[in-house]
């Protein structure tokens, strides 16, 4: 198991293109900085899910991490229309959200999420559900 | 604020009106009957006077109340419910520009550290050769030197990291201010409500004095959260709740469950 996560470290992709979307700069900072720490500096941030999805369809994206109540187009919303199109529809997805409710969790995966991470968050916590995310995804 | 007193309105006119219908039985019984119909006439006056009144009186009430929704003087420009957005714009202004000051200056920080580090490390391995005595005199000349910069170095950075530090503590002078601000919003919510209250309270009593019966709909269900359309809702406040996960383990917990 040790060996298995030793070698994902490896195997995970520092390269890999990641779209940030929160409403809030100072948490898309929080999370890029995190991300940068973990070795993964090919980001870039979208404000919601109406900004964001456009950049996701016309730029490949290998991962993206979204908030999920933001003004325009919400987090979830951004992951049912990525899950209904045909070329985003396998895109990872982790939800980095304050919202803590039961419902809000089962509706989140039922819609296809790969993560789900509640805010406020720890460095590890997030590093955790990404390693989980891609040992998934590619194995 | 006007205190509406019905029951003695309620008295003060039934005693007319009693008074008045016995005049008109007494007129009845006489068999005046022209002048008993007058005198419906005159208790017809009296409903409608009374009516007149009260609705004037809960008029300027609510107009009162109305006004004091507004709180502060007239010629103020703006009201406290304008103030109050302007106070929750300051707060997130506030909070914004001390969260990227602290993140500023600890990127800023953060290189100072890595250098100690990473020079430390590679000096350490230099040292460990010359403790083995595994080194010629020009290294060892080259390694004196690098130390007397290193530990140059490290003084500097360690100073800046701890002004860094410093600023970083004071950046969160925010809460404090913030907090003030807060407060006063949450008074005038409070205060707000209060008003409100009454108002509503003022509003039954037109509609008791009028005899306006609404026709009460049942109050249109609010969407229920396992609808299909889920709706983002913020923060959690009140942890206790069932229907909420109290840290990430919960949520772990719960999407495992969900076979993740």
């Amino acid at each position: 198991m040790i060996q298995k996560s030793r070698l994902l470290e490896v195997v995970l992709d520092k390269n890999m293109k990641i779209l940030i979307v929160d409403d809030f700069s100072t948490m898309r900072r929080i999370v890029k900085n995190l991300l940068r720490d973990l070795g993964f500096t090919n980001t870039q941030e979208a404000d919601d899910g109406t900004t964001a999805l456009p950049m996701l369809q016309n730029g490949d994206f290998d991962f993206l991490v979204t908030d999920w109540n933001m003004p325009g187009m919400t987090g979830l919303d951004l992951l049912k229309t990525i899950r209904q199109d045909e070329r985003l529809k396998t895109l990872p997805v982790l939800m980095v959200t304050a919202e803590a409710k039961r419902d809000q969790i089962v509706a989140a995966a039922q819609a296809g999420v790969n993560g789900y991470v509640v805010k406020p968050f720890t460095a590890a916590v997030l590093k955790e559900k990404i390693d989980k995310i891609f040992e998934r995804v590619e194995g | 604020m006007v205190d509406m007193n019905l029951e003695s309105v309620d008295s003060d006119v039934g005693a007319e009106i009693r008074a008045l219908a016995e005049n008109m039985l007494k007129q009845l019984e006489q068999g005046e009957l022209t002048k008993a119909v007058a005198l419906v006439n005159d208790l017809n006056e009296i409903r409608d006077q009374t009516l007149y009144t009260e609705i004037g009186k809960l008029t300027r009430a609510l107009h009162e109340s109305i006004k004091n929704l507004e709180f502060s003087d007239p010629a103020d420009a703006g009201s406290d419910i304008e103030n109050t957005t302007d106070k929750l714009t300051y707060v997130l202004e506030m909070t914004d520009k001390s969260a990227n000051r602290t993140m500023d200056l600890a990127d800023t920080g953060d290189p100072l550290a890595k250098e100690i580090s990473e020079q430390g490390v590679q000096l350490s391995e230099r040292w460990k050769k010359f403790m083995n005595k595994d080194i010629n005199s020009t290294e060892f000349r080259a390694l004196s030197q690098d130390i007397e910069a290193y530990l140059l170095n490290s003084t500097t950075n360690a100073n800046e990291i701890r002004q860094q530090f410093s600023e970083i503590v004071l950046a969160q002078d925010f809460q404090d201010l913030t907090g003030q601000v807060i407060h006063k919003v949450t008074d005038l919510i409070r205060d707000v409500e209060s008003r409100l209250v009454r108002l509503v309270v003022m509003a039954g009593q037109v509609d008791q004095i009028t005899g306006i019966r609404h026709d009460l709909a049942t109050p249109s269900q609010t969407e229920n959260s396992e609808g299909p359309d889920i709706a983002a809702e913020g923060p959690q406040i009140n942890k206790a709740d069932k229907a909420v996960v109290n840290n990430q383990d919960d949520v772990d917990d719960l999407l495992s469950s969900l076979g993740f």
